[in-house]
């Protein structure tokens, strides 16, 4: 019975996510497209480091910080997303300290190289998670998908997408369906016994691509040709672009100079 | 007007695994009248609307809406004409807010966002709901989630509202506020259900659907009134035909006795 509360919580959780979106602040007034080419400039940016870089990395921080103190979000949803993620991370690169054992010497302190590989990854990858989870949290699923069509990102791509997005808050429905239904005739059990996992998982797909297709049939009724259609005015005005642009600076900055160190150099010679 | 009737010819459909779910139907509806297609679990209802929206197409006969025959060409015409309210809301409410989704339909035509906004607020201040339009789908009742979907497709200004089983999980409240604004609409008309006190009070017309085949077409008291036909349809005569079980009185008699 648990496990069916989770999963009706993961599905309230999907919609606060598109709650978020529809705060009024500046960053979400800021135009979708601008904050998705940030994004992106952001993650580019981000995966162009060195995989023995951490402390160069360190400045990127302030870029979800300051969206998130903007965008007046709270704490609680948006940690929670990105702790779900990290244990996957964690296992992206966890064999890194196995397999690059050479050791380095920082700041005085011994660590192999596969250690600091490990951090870097971890690092990178929970900026990553958070800057996407907060332009979905700043913009929503419905705007993100129109800027996509902005960006001439093709139709169906875009189309794949928001009905993906649509699906797996569908096949979470129907998983916490089924199991509710399974656990009322099976109540003794904790958990679905293996020998239903079959045939609950072949129930459970037909059931999402029927109710996949009868929504998609619906939106083709309403006249919906693959087009994405918000109602946004779609020109980005100046301070959008000065928005992006300002962005992109400081990460470009931060990408050529190792801000700590940069400090750290210049308290070192005041001090001297 | 005769642009606005629907008519079908010795329509039948077989799904891909075989299963002929619909045999030789033929009716002309025309423009105002209000129909109830109703019929045992698995008759055909579904299918056969989902025949007149051109979501699936005939293997056999033909489909006129107005003079215009459904196929893939005319589909985007005769989509802005008839409007469809699915069965389960949950299928056709996908936008993050109400207004966005009642808004979806009218953007798809690029119509002017104020146009947009005119003819969302009017859909929900006729179904009800205008206090909801910031709410996001998932989180309204059936009653209200059945209203939004009835919105969304009023948006569109359709001339023939098609529905399925509209009252089908409504409370009584629901189920009966529902019924009047029905009854209040000046489209033309046509509803699938096995709620039949429902269909006598909103629909003239009741075409009776078994095994794929039409078994009867004709005024809707006289039908909803002949327990053999009912009966061999899988269906009952509604409760406010029947007499009366616990006071007696013998509604056939005093019908007929007026
Ligand atoms: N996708 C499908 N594939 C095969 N058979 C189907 C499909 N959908 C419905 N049917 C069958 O077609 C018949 C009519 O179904 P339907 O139109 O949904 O009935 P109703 O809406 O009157 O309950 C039923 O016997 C049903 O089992
Ligand atoms: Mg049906």
């Amino acid at each position: 019975m648990n496990s069916m509360a989770n999963f009706s919580n993961t599905l309230y959780n999907m919609g606060v996510m598109n709650d978020l979106a529809r705060k009024d602040t500046p960053i979400h007034r800021i135009h979708p497209l601008a904050k998705v080419l940030t994004t992106f400039v952001y993650l580019l940016i981000l995966v162009s480091f060195d995989r023995y870089e951490i402390s160069g990395l360190l400045p990127l921080i302030f870029y979800p910080l300051l969206v998130f103190l903007f965008a007046e979000l709270p704490a609680g949803p948006i940690l929670k997303r990105i702790l779900f993620v990290e244990p996957f991370i964690i296992g992206i690169g966890i064999l890194n300290p196995f397999f690059d054992q050479e050791i380095v010497i920082i700041g005085g302190i011994a660590l192999s190289r596969g250690w600091i590989t490990f951090f870097s990854i971890f690092i990178k990858s929970g900026l990553a998670v958070t800057a996407g989870l907060l332009l979905m949290a700043t913009t929503g699923m419905d705007k993100l998908a129109a800027a996509l069509r902005l960006l001439k990102i093709p139709r169906l791509f875009v189309l794949q997408l928001l009905l993906t997005y649509r699906y797996i808050s569908l096949l979470m429905e129907e998983v916490a369906r089924t199991i509710r239904a399974y656990s009322l005739r099976a109540p003794t059990h904790k958990g679905v016994h293996r020998s239903a996992w079959g045939s609950l998982a072949g129930q459970l797909l037909l059931r999402t691509l029927d109710r996949a297709q009868r929504i998609y049939q619906a939106m083709c009724l309403r006249g919906f040709t693959g087009e994405y259609h918000t109602g946004e005015d779609a020109h980005m005005q100046w301070r959008d672009f000065i928005y992006v642009i300002s962005w992109s600076i400081f990460f470009v900055i931060i990408r050529l100079y190792n801000i700590p160190m940069v400090i750290g150099a210049l308290l070192m010679g005041v001090i001297r | 007007m005769s642009h606005h009737k629907i008519e079908t010819k010795s329509l039948g459909y077989s799904y891909p695994d075989g299963h002929v779910a619909i045999k030789n139907i033929s009716f002309s509806i025309h423009h105002g009248e209000s129909v109830g297609i109703i019929g045992a679990n698995g008759a055909g209802k579904s299918t056969l609307l989902m025949l007149l929206m051109g979501i699936l197409f005939p293997n056999q006969g033909e489909i006129l809406v107005g003079d215009v025959h459904v196929t893939k060409n005319t589909l985007s015409m005769i989509r802005q004409r008839l409007g469809m309210v699915f069965q389960d809301p949950d299928d056709q409410l996908f936008m993050t807010t109400i207004y966005d989704d009642v808004a979806f339909g009218p953007r798809n035509y690029r119509l002017d966002e104020n146009e947009v906004e005119q003819r969302v607020m009017n859909a929900l201040e006729t179904v009800g709901i205008s206090h909801l339009k910031e709410r996001a789908p998932f989180k309204l009742s059936g009653g209200e989630k059945r209203a939004a979907a009835i919105a969304a497709v009023l948006s569109m200004e359709p001339d023939v509202l098609i529905m399925d089983e509209p009252t089908a999980a409504l409370d009584p409240k629901s189920r009966r506020r529902l019924i009047n604004l029905l009854k209040g609409f000046e489209h033309t008309k046509i509803i699938t259900s096995h709620d039949l006190d429902m269909v006598l009070e909103v629909c003239k017309r009741i075409i009776v659907i078994k095994d794929g085949e039409i078994a009867a077409d004709g005024n809707g008291e006289d039908i909803l009134t002949n327990a053999d036909l009912l009966d061999a349809c899988g269906l009952e005569i509604p409760l406010a035909l029947q007499n009366c079980p616990v006071c007696g009185v013998n509604k056939d008699k005093e019908r007929w006795v007026k």
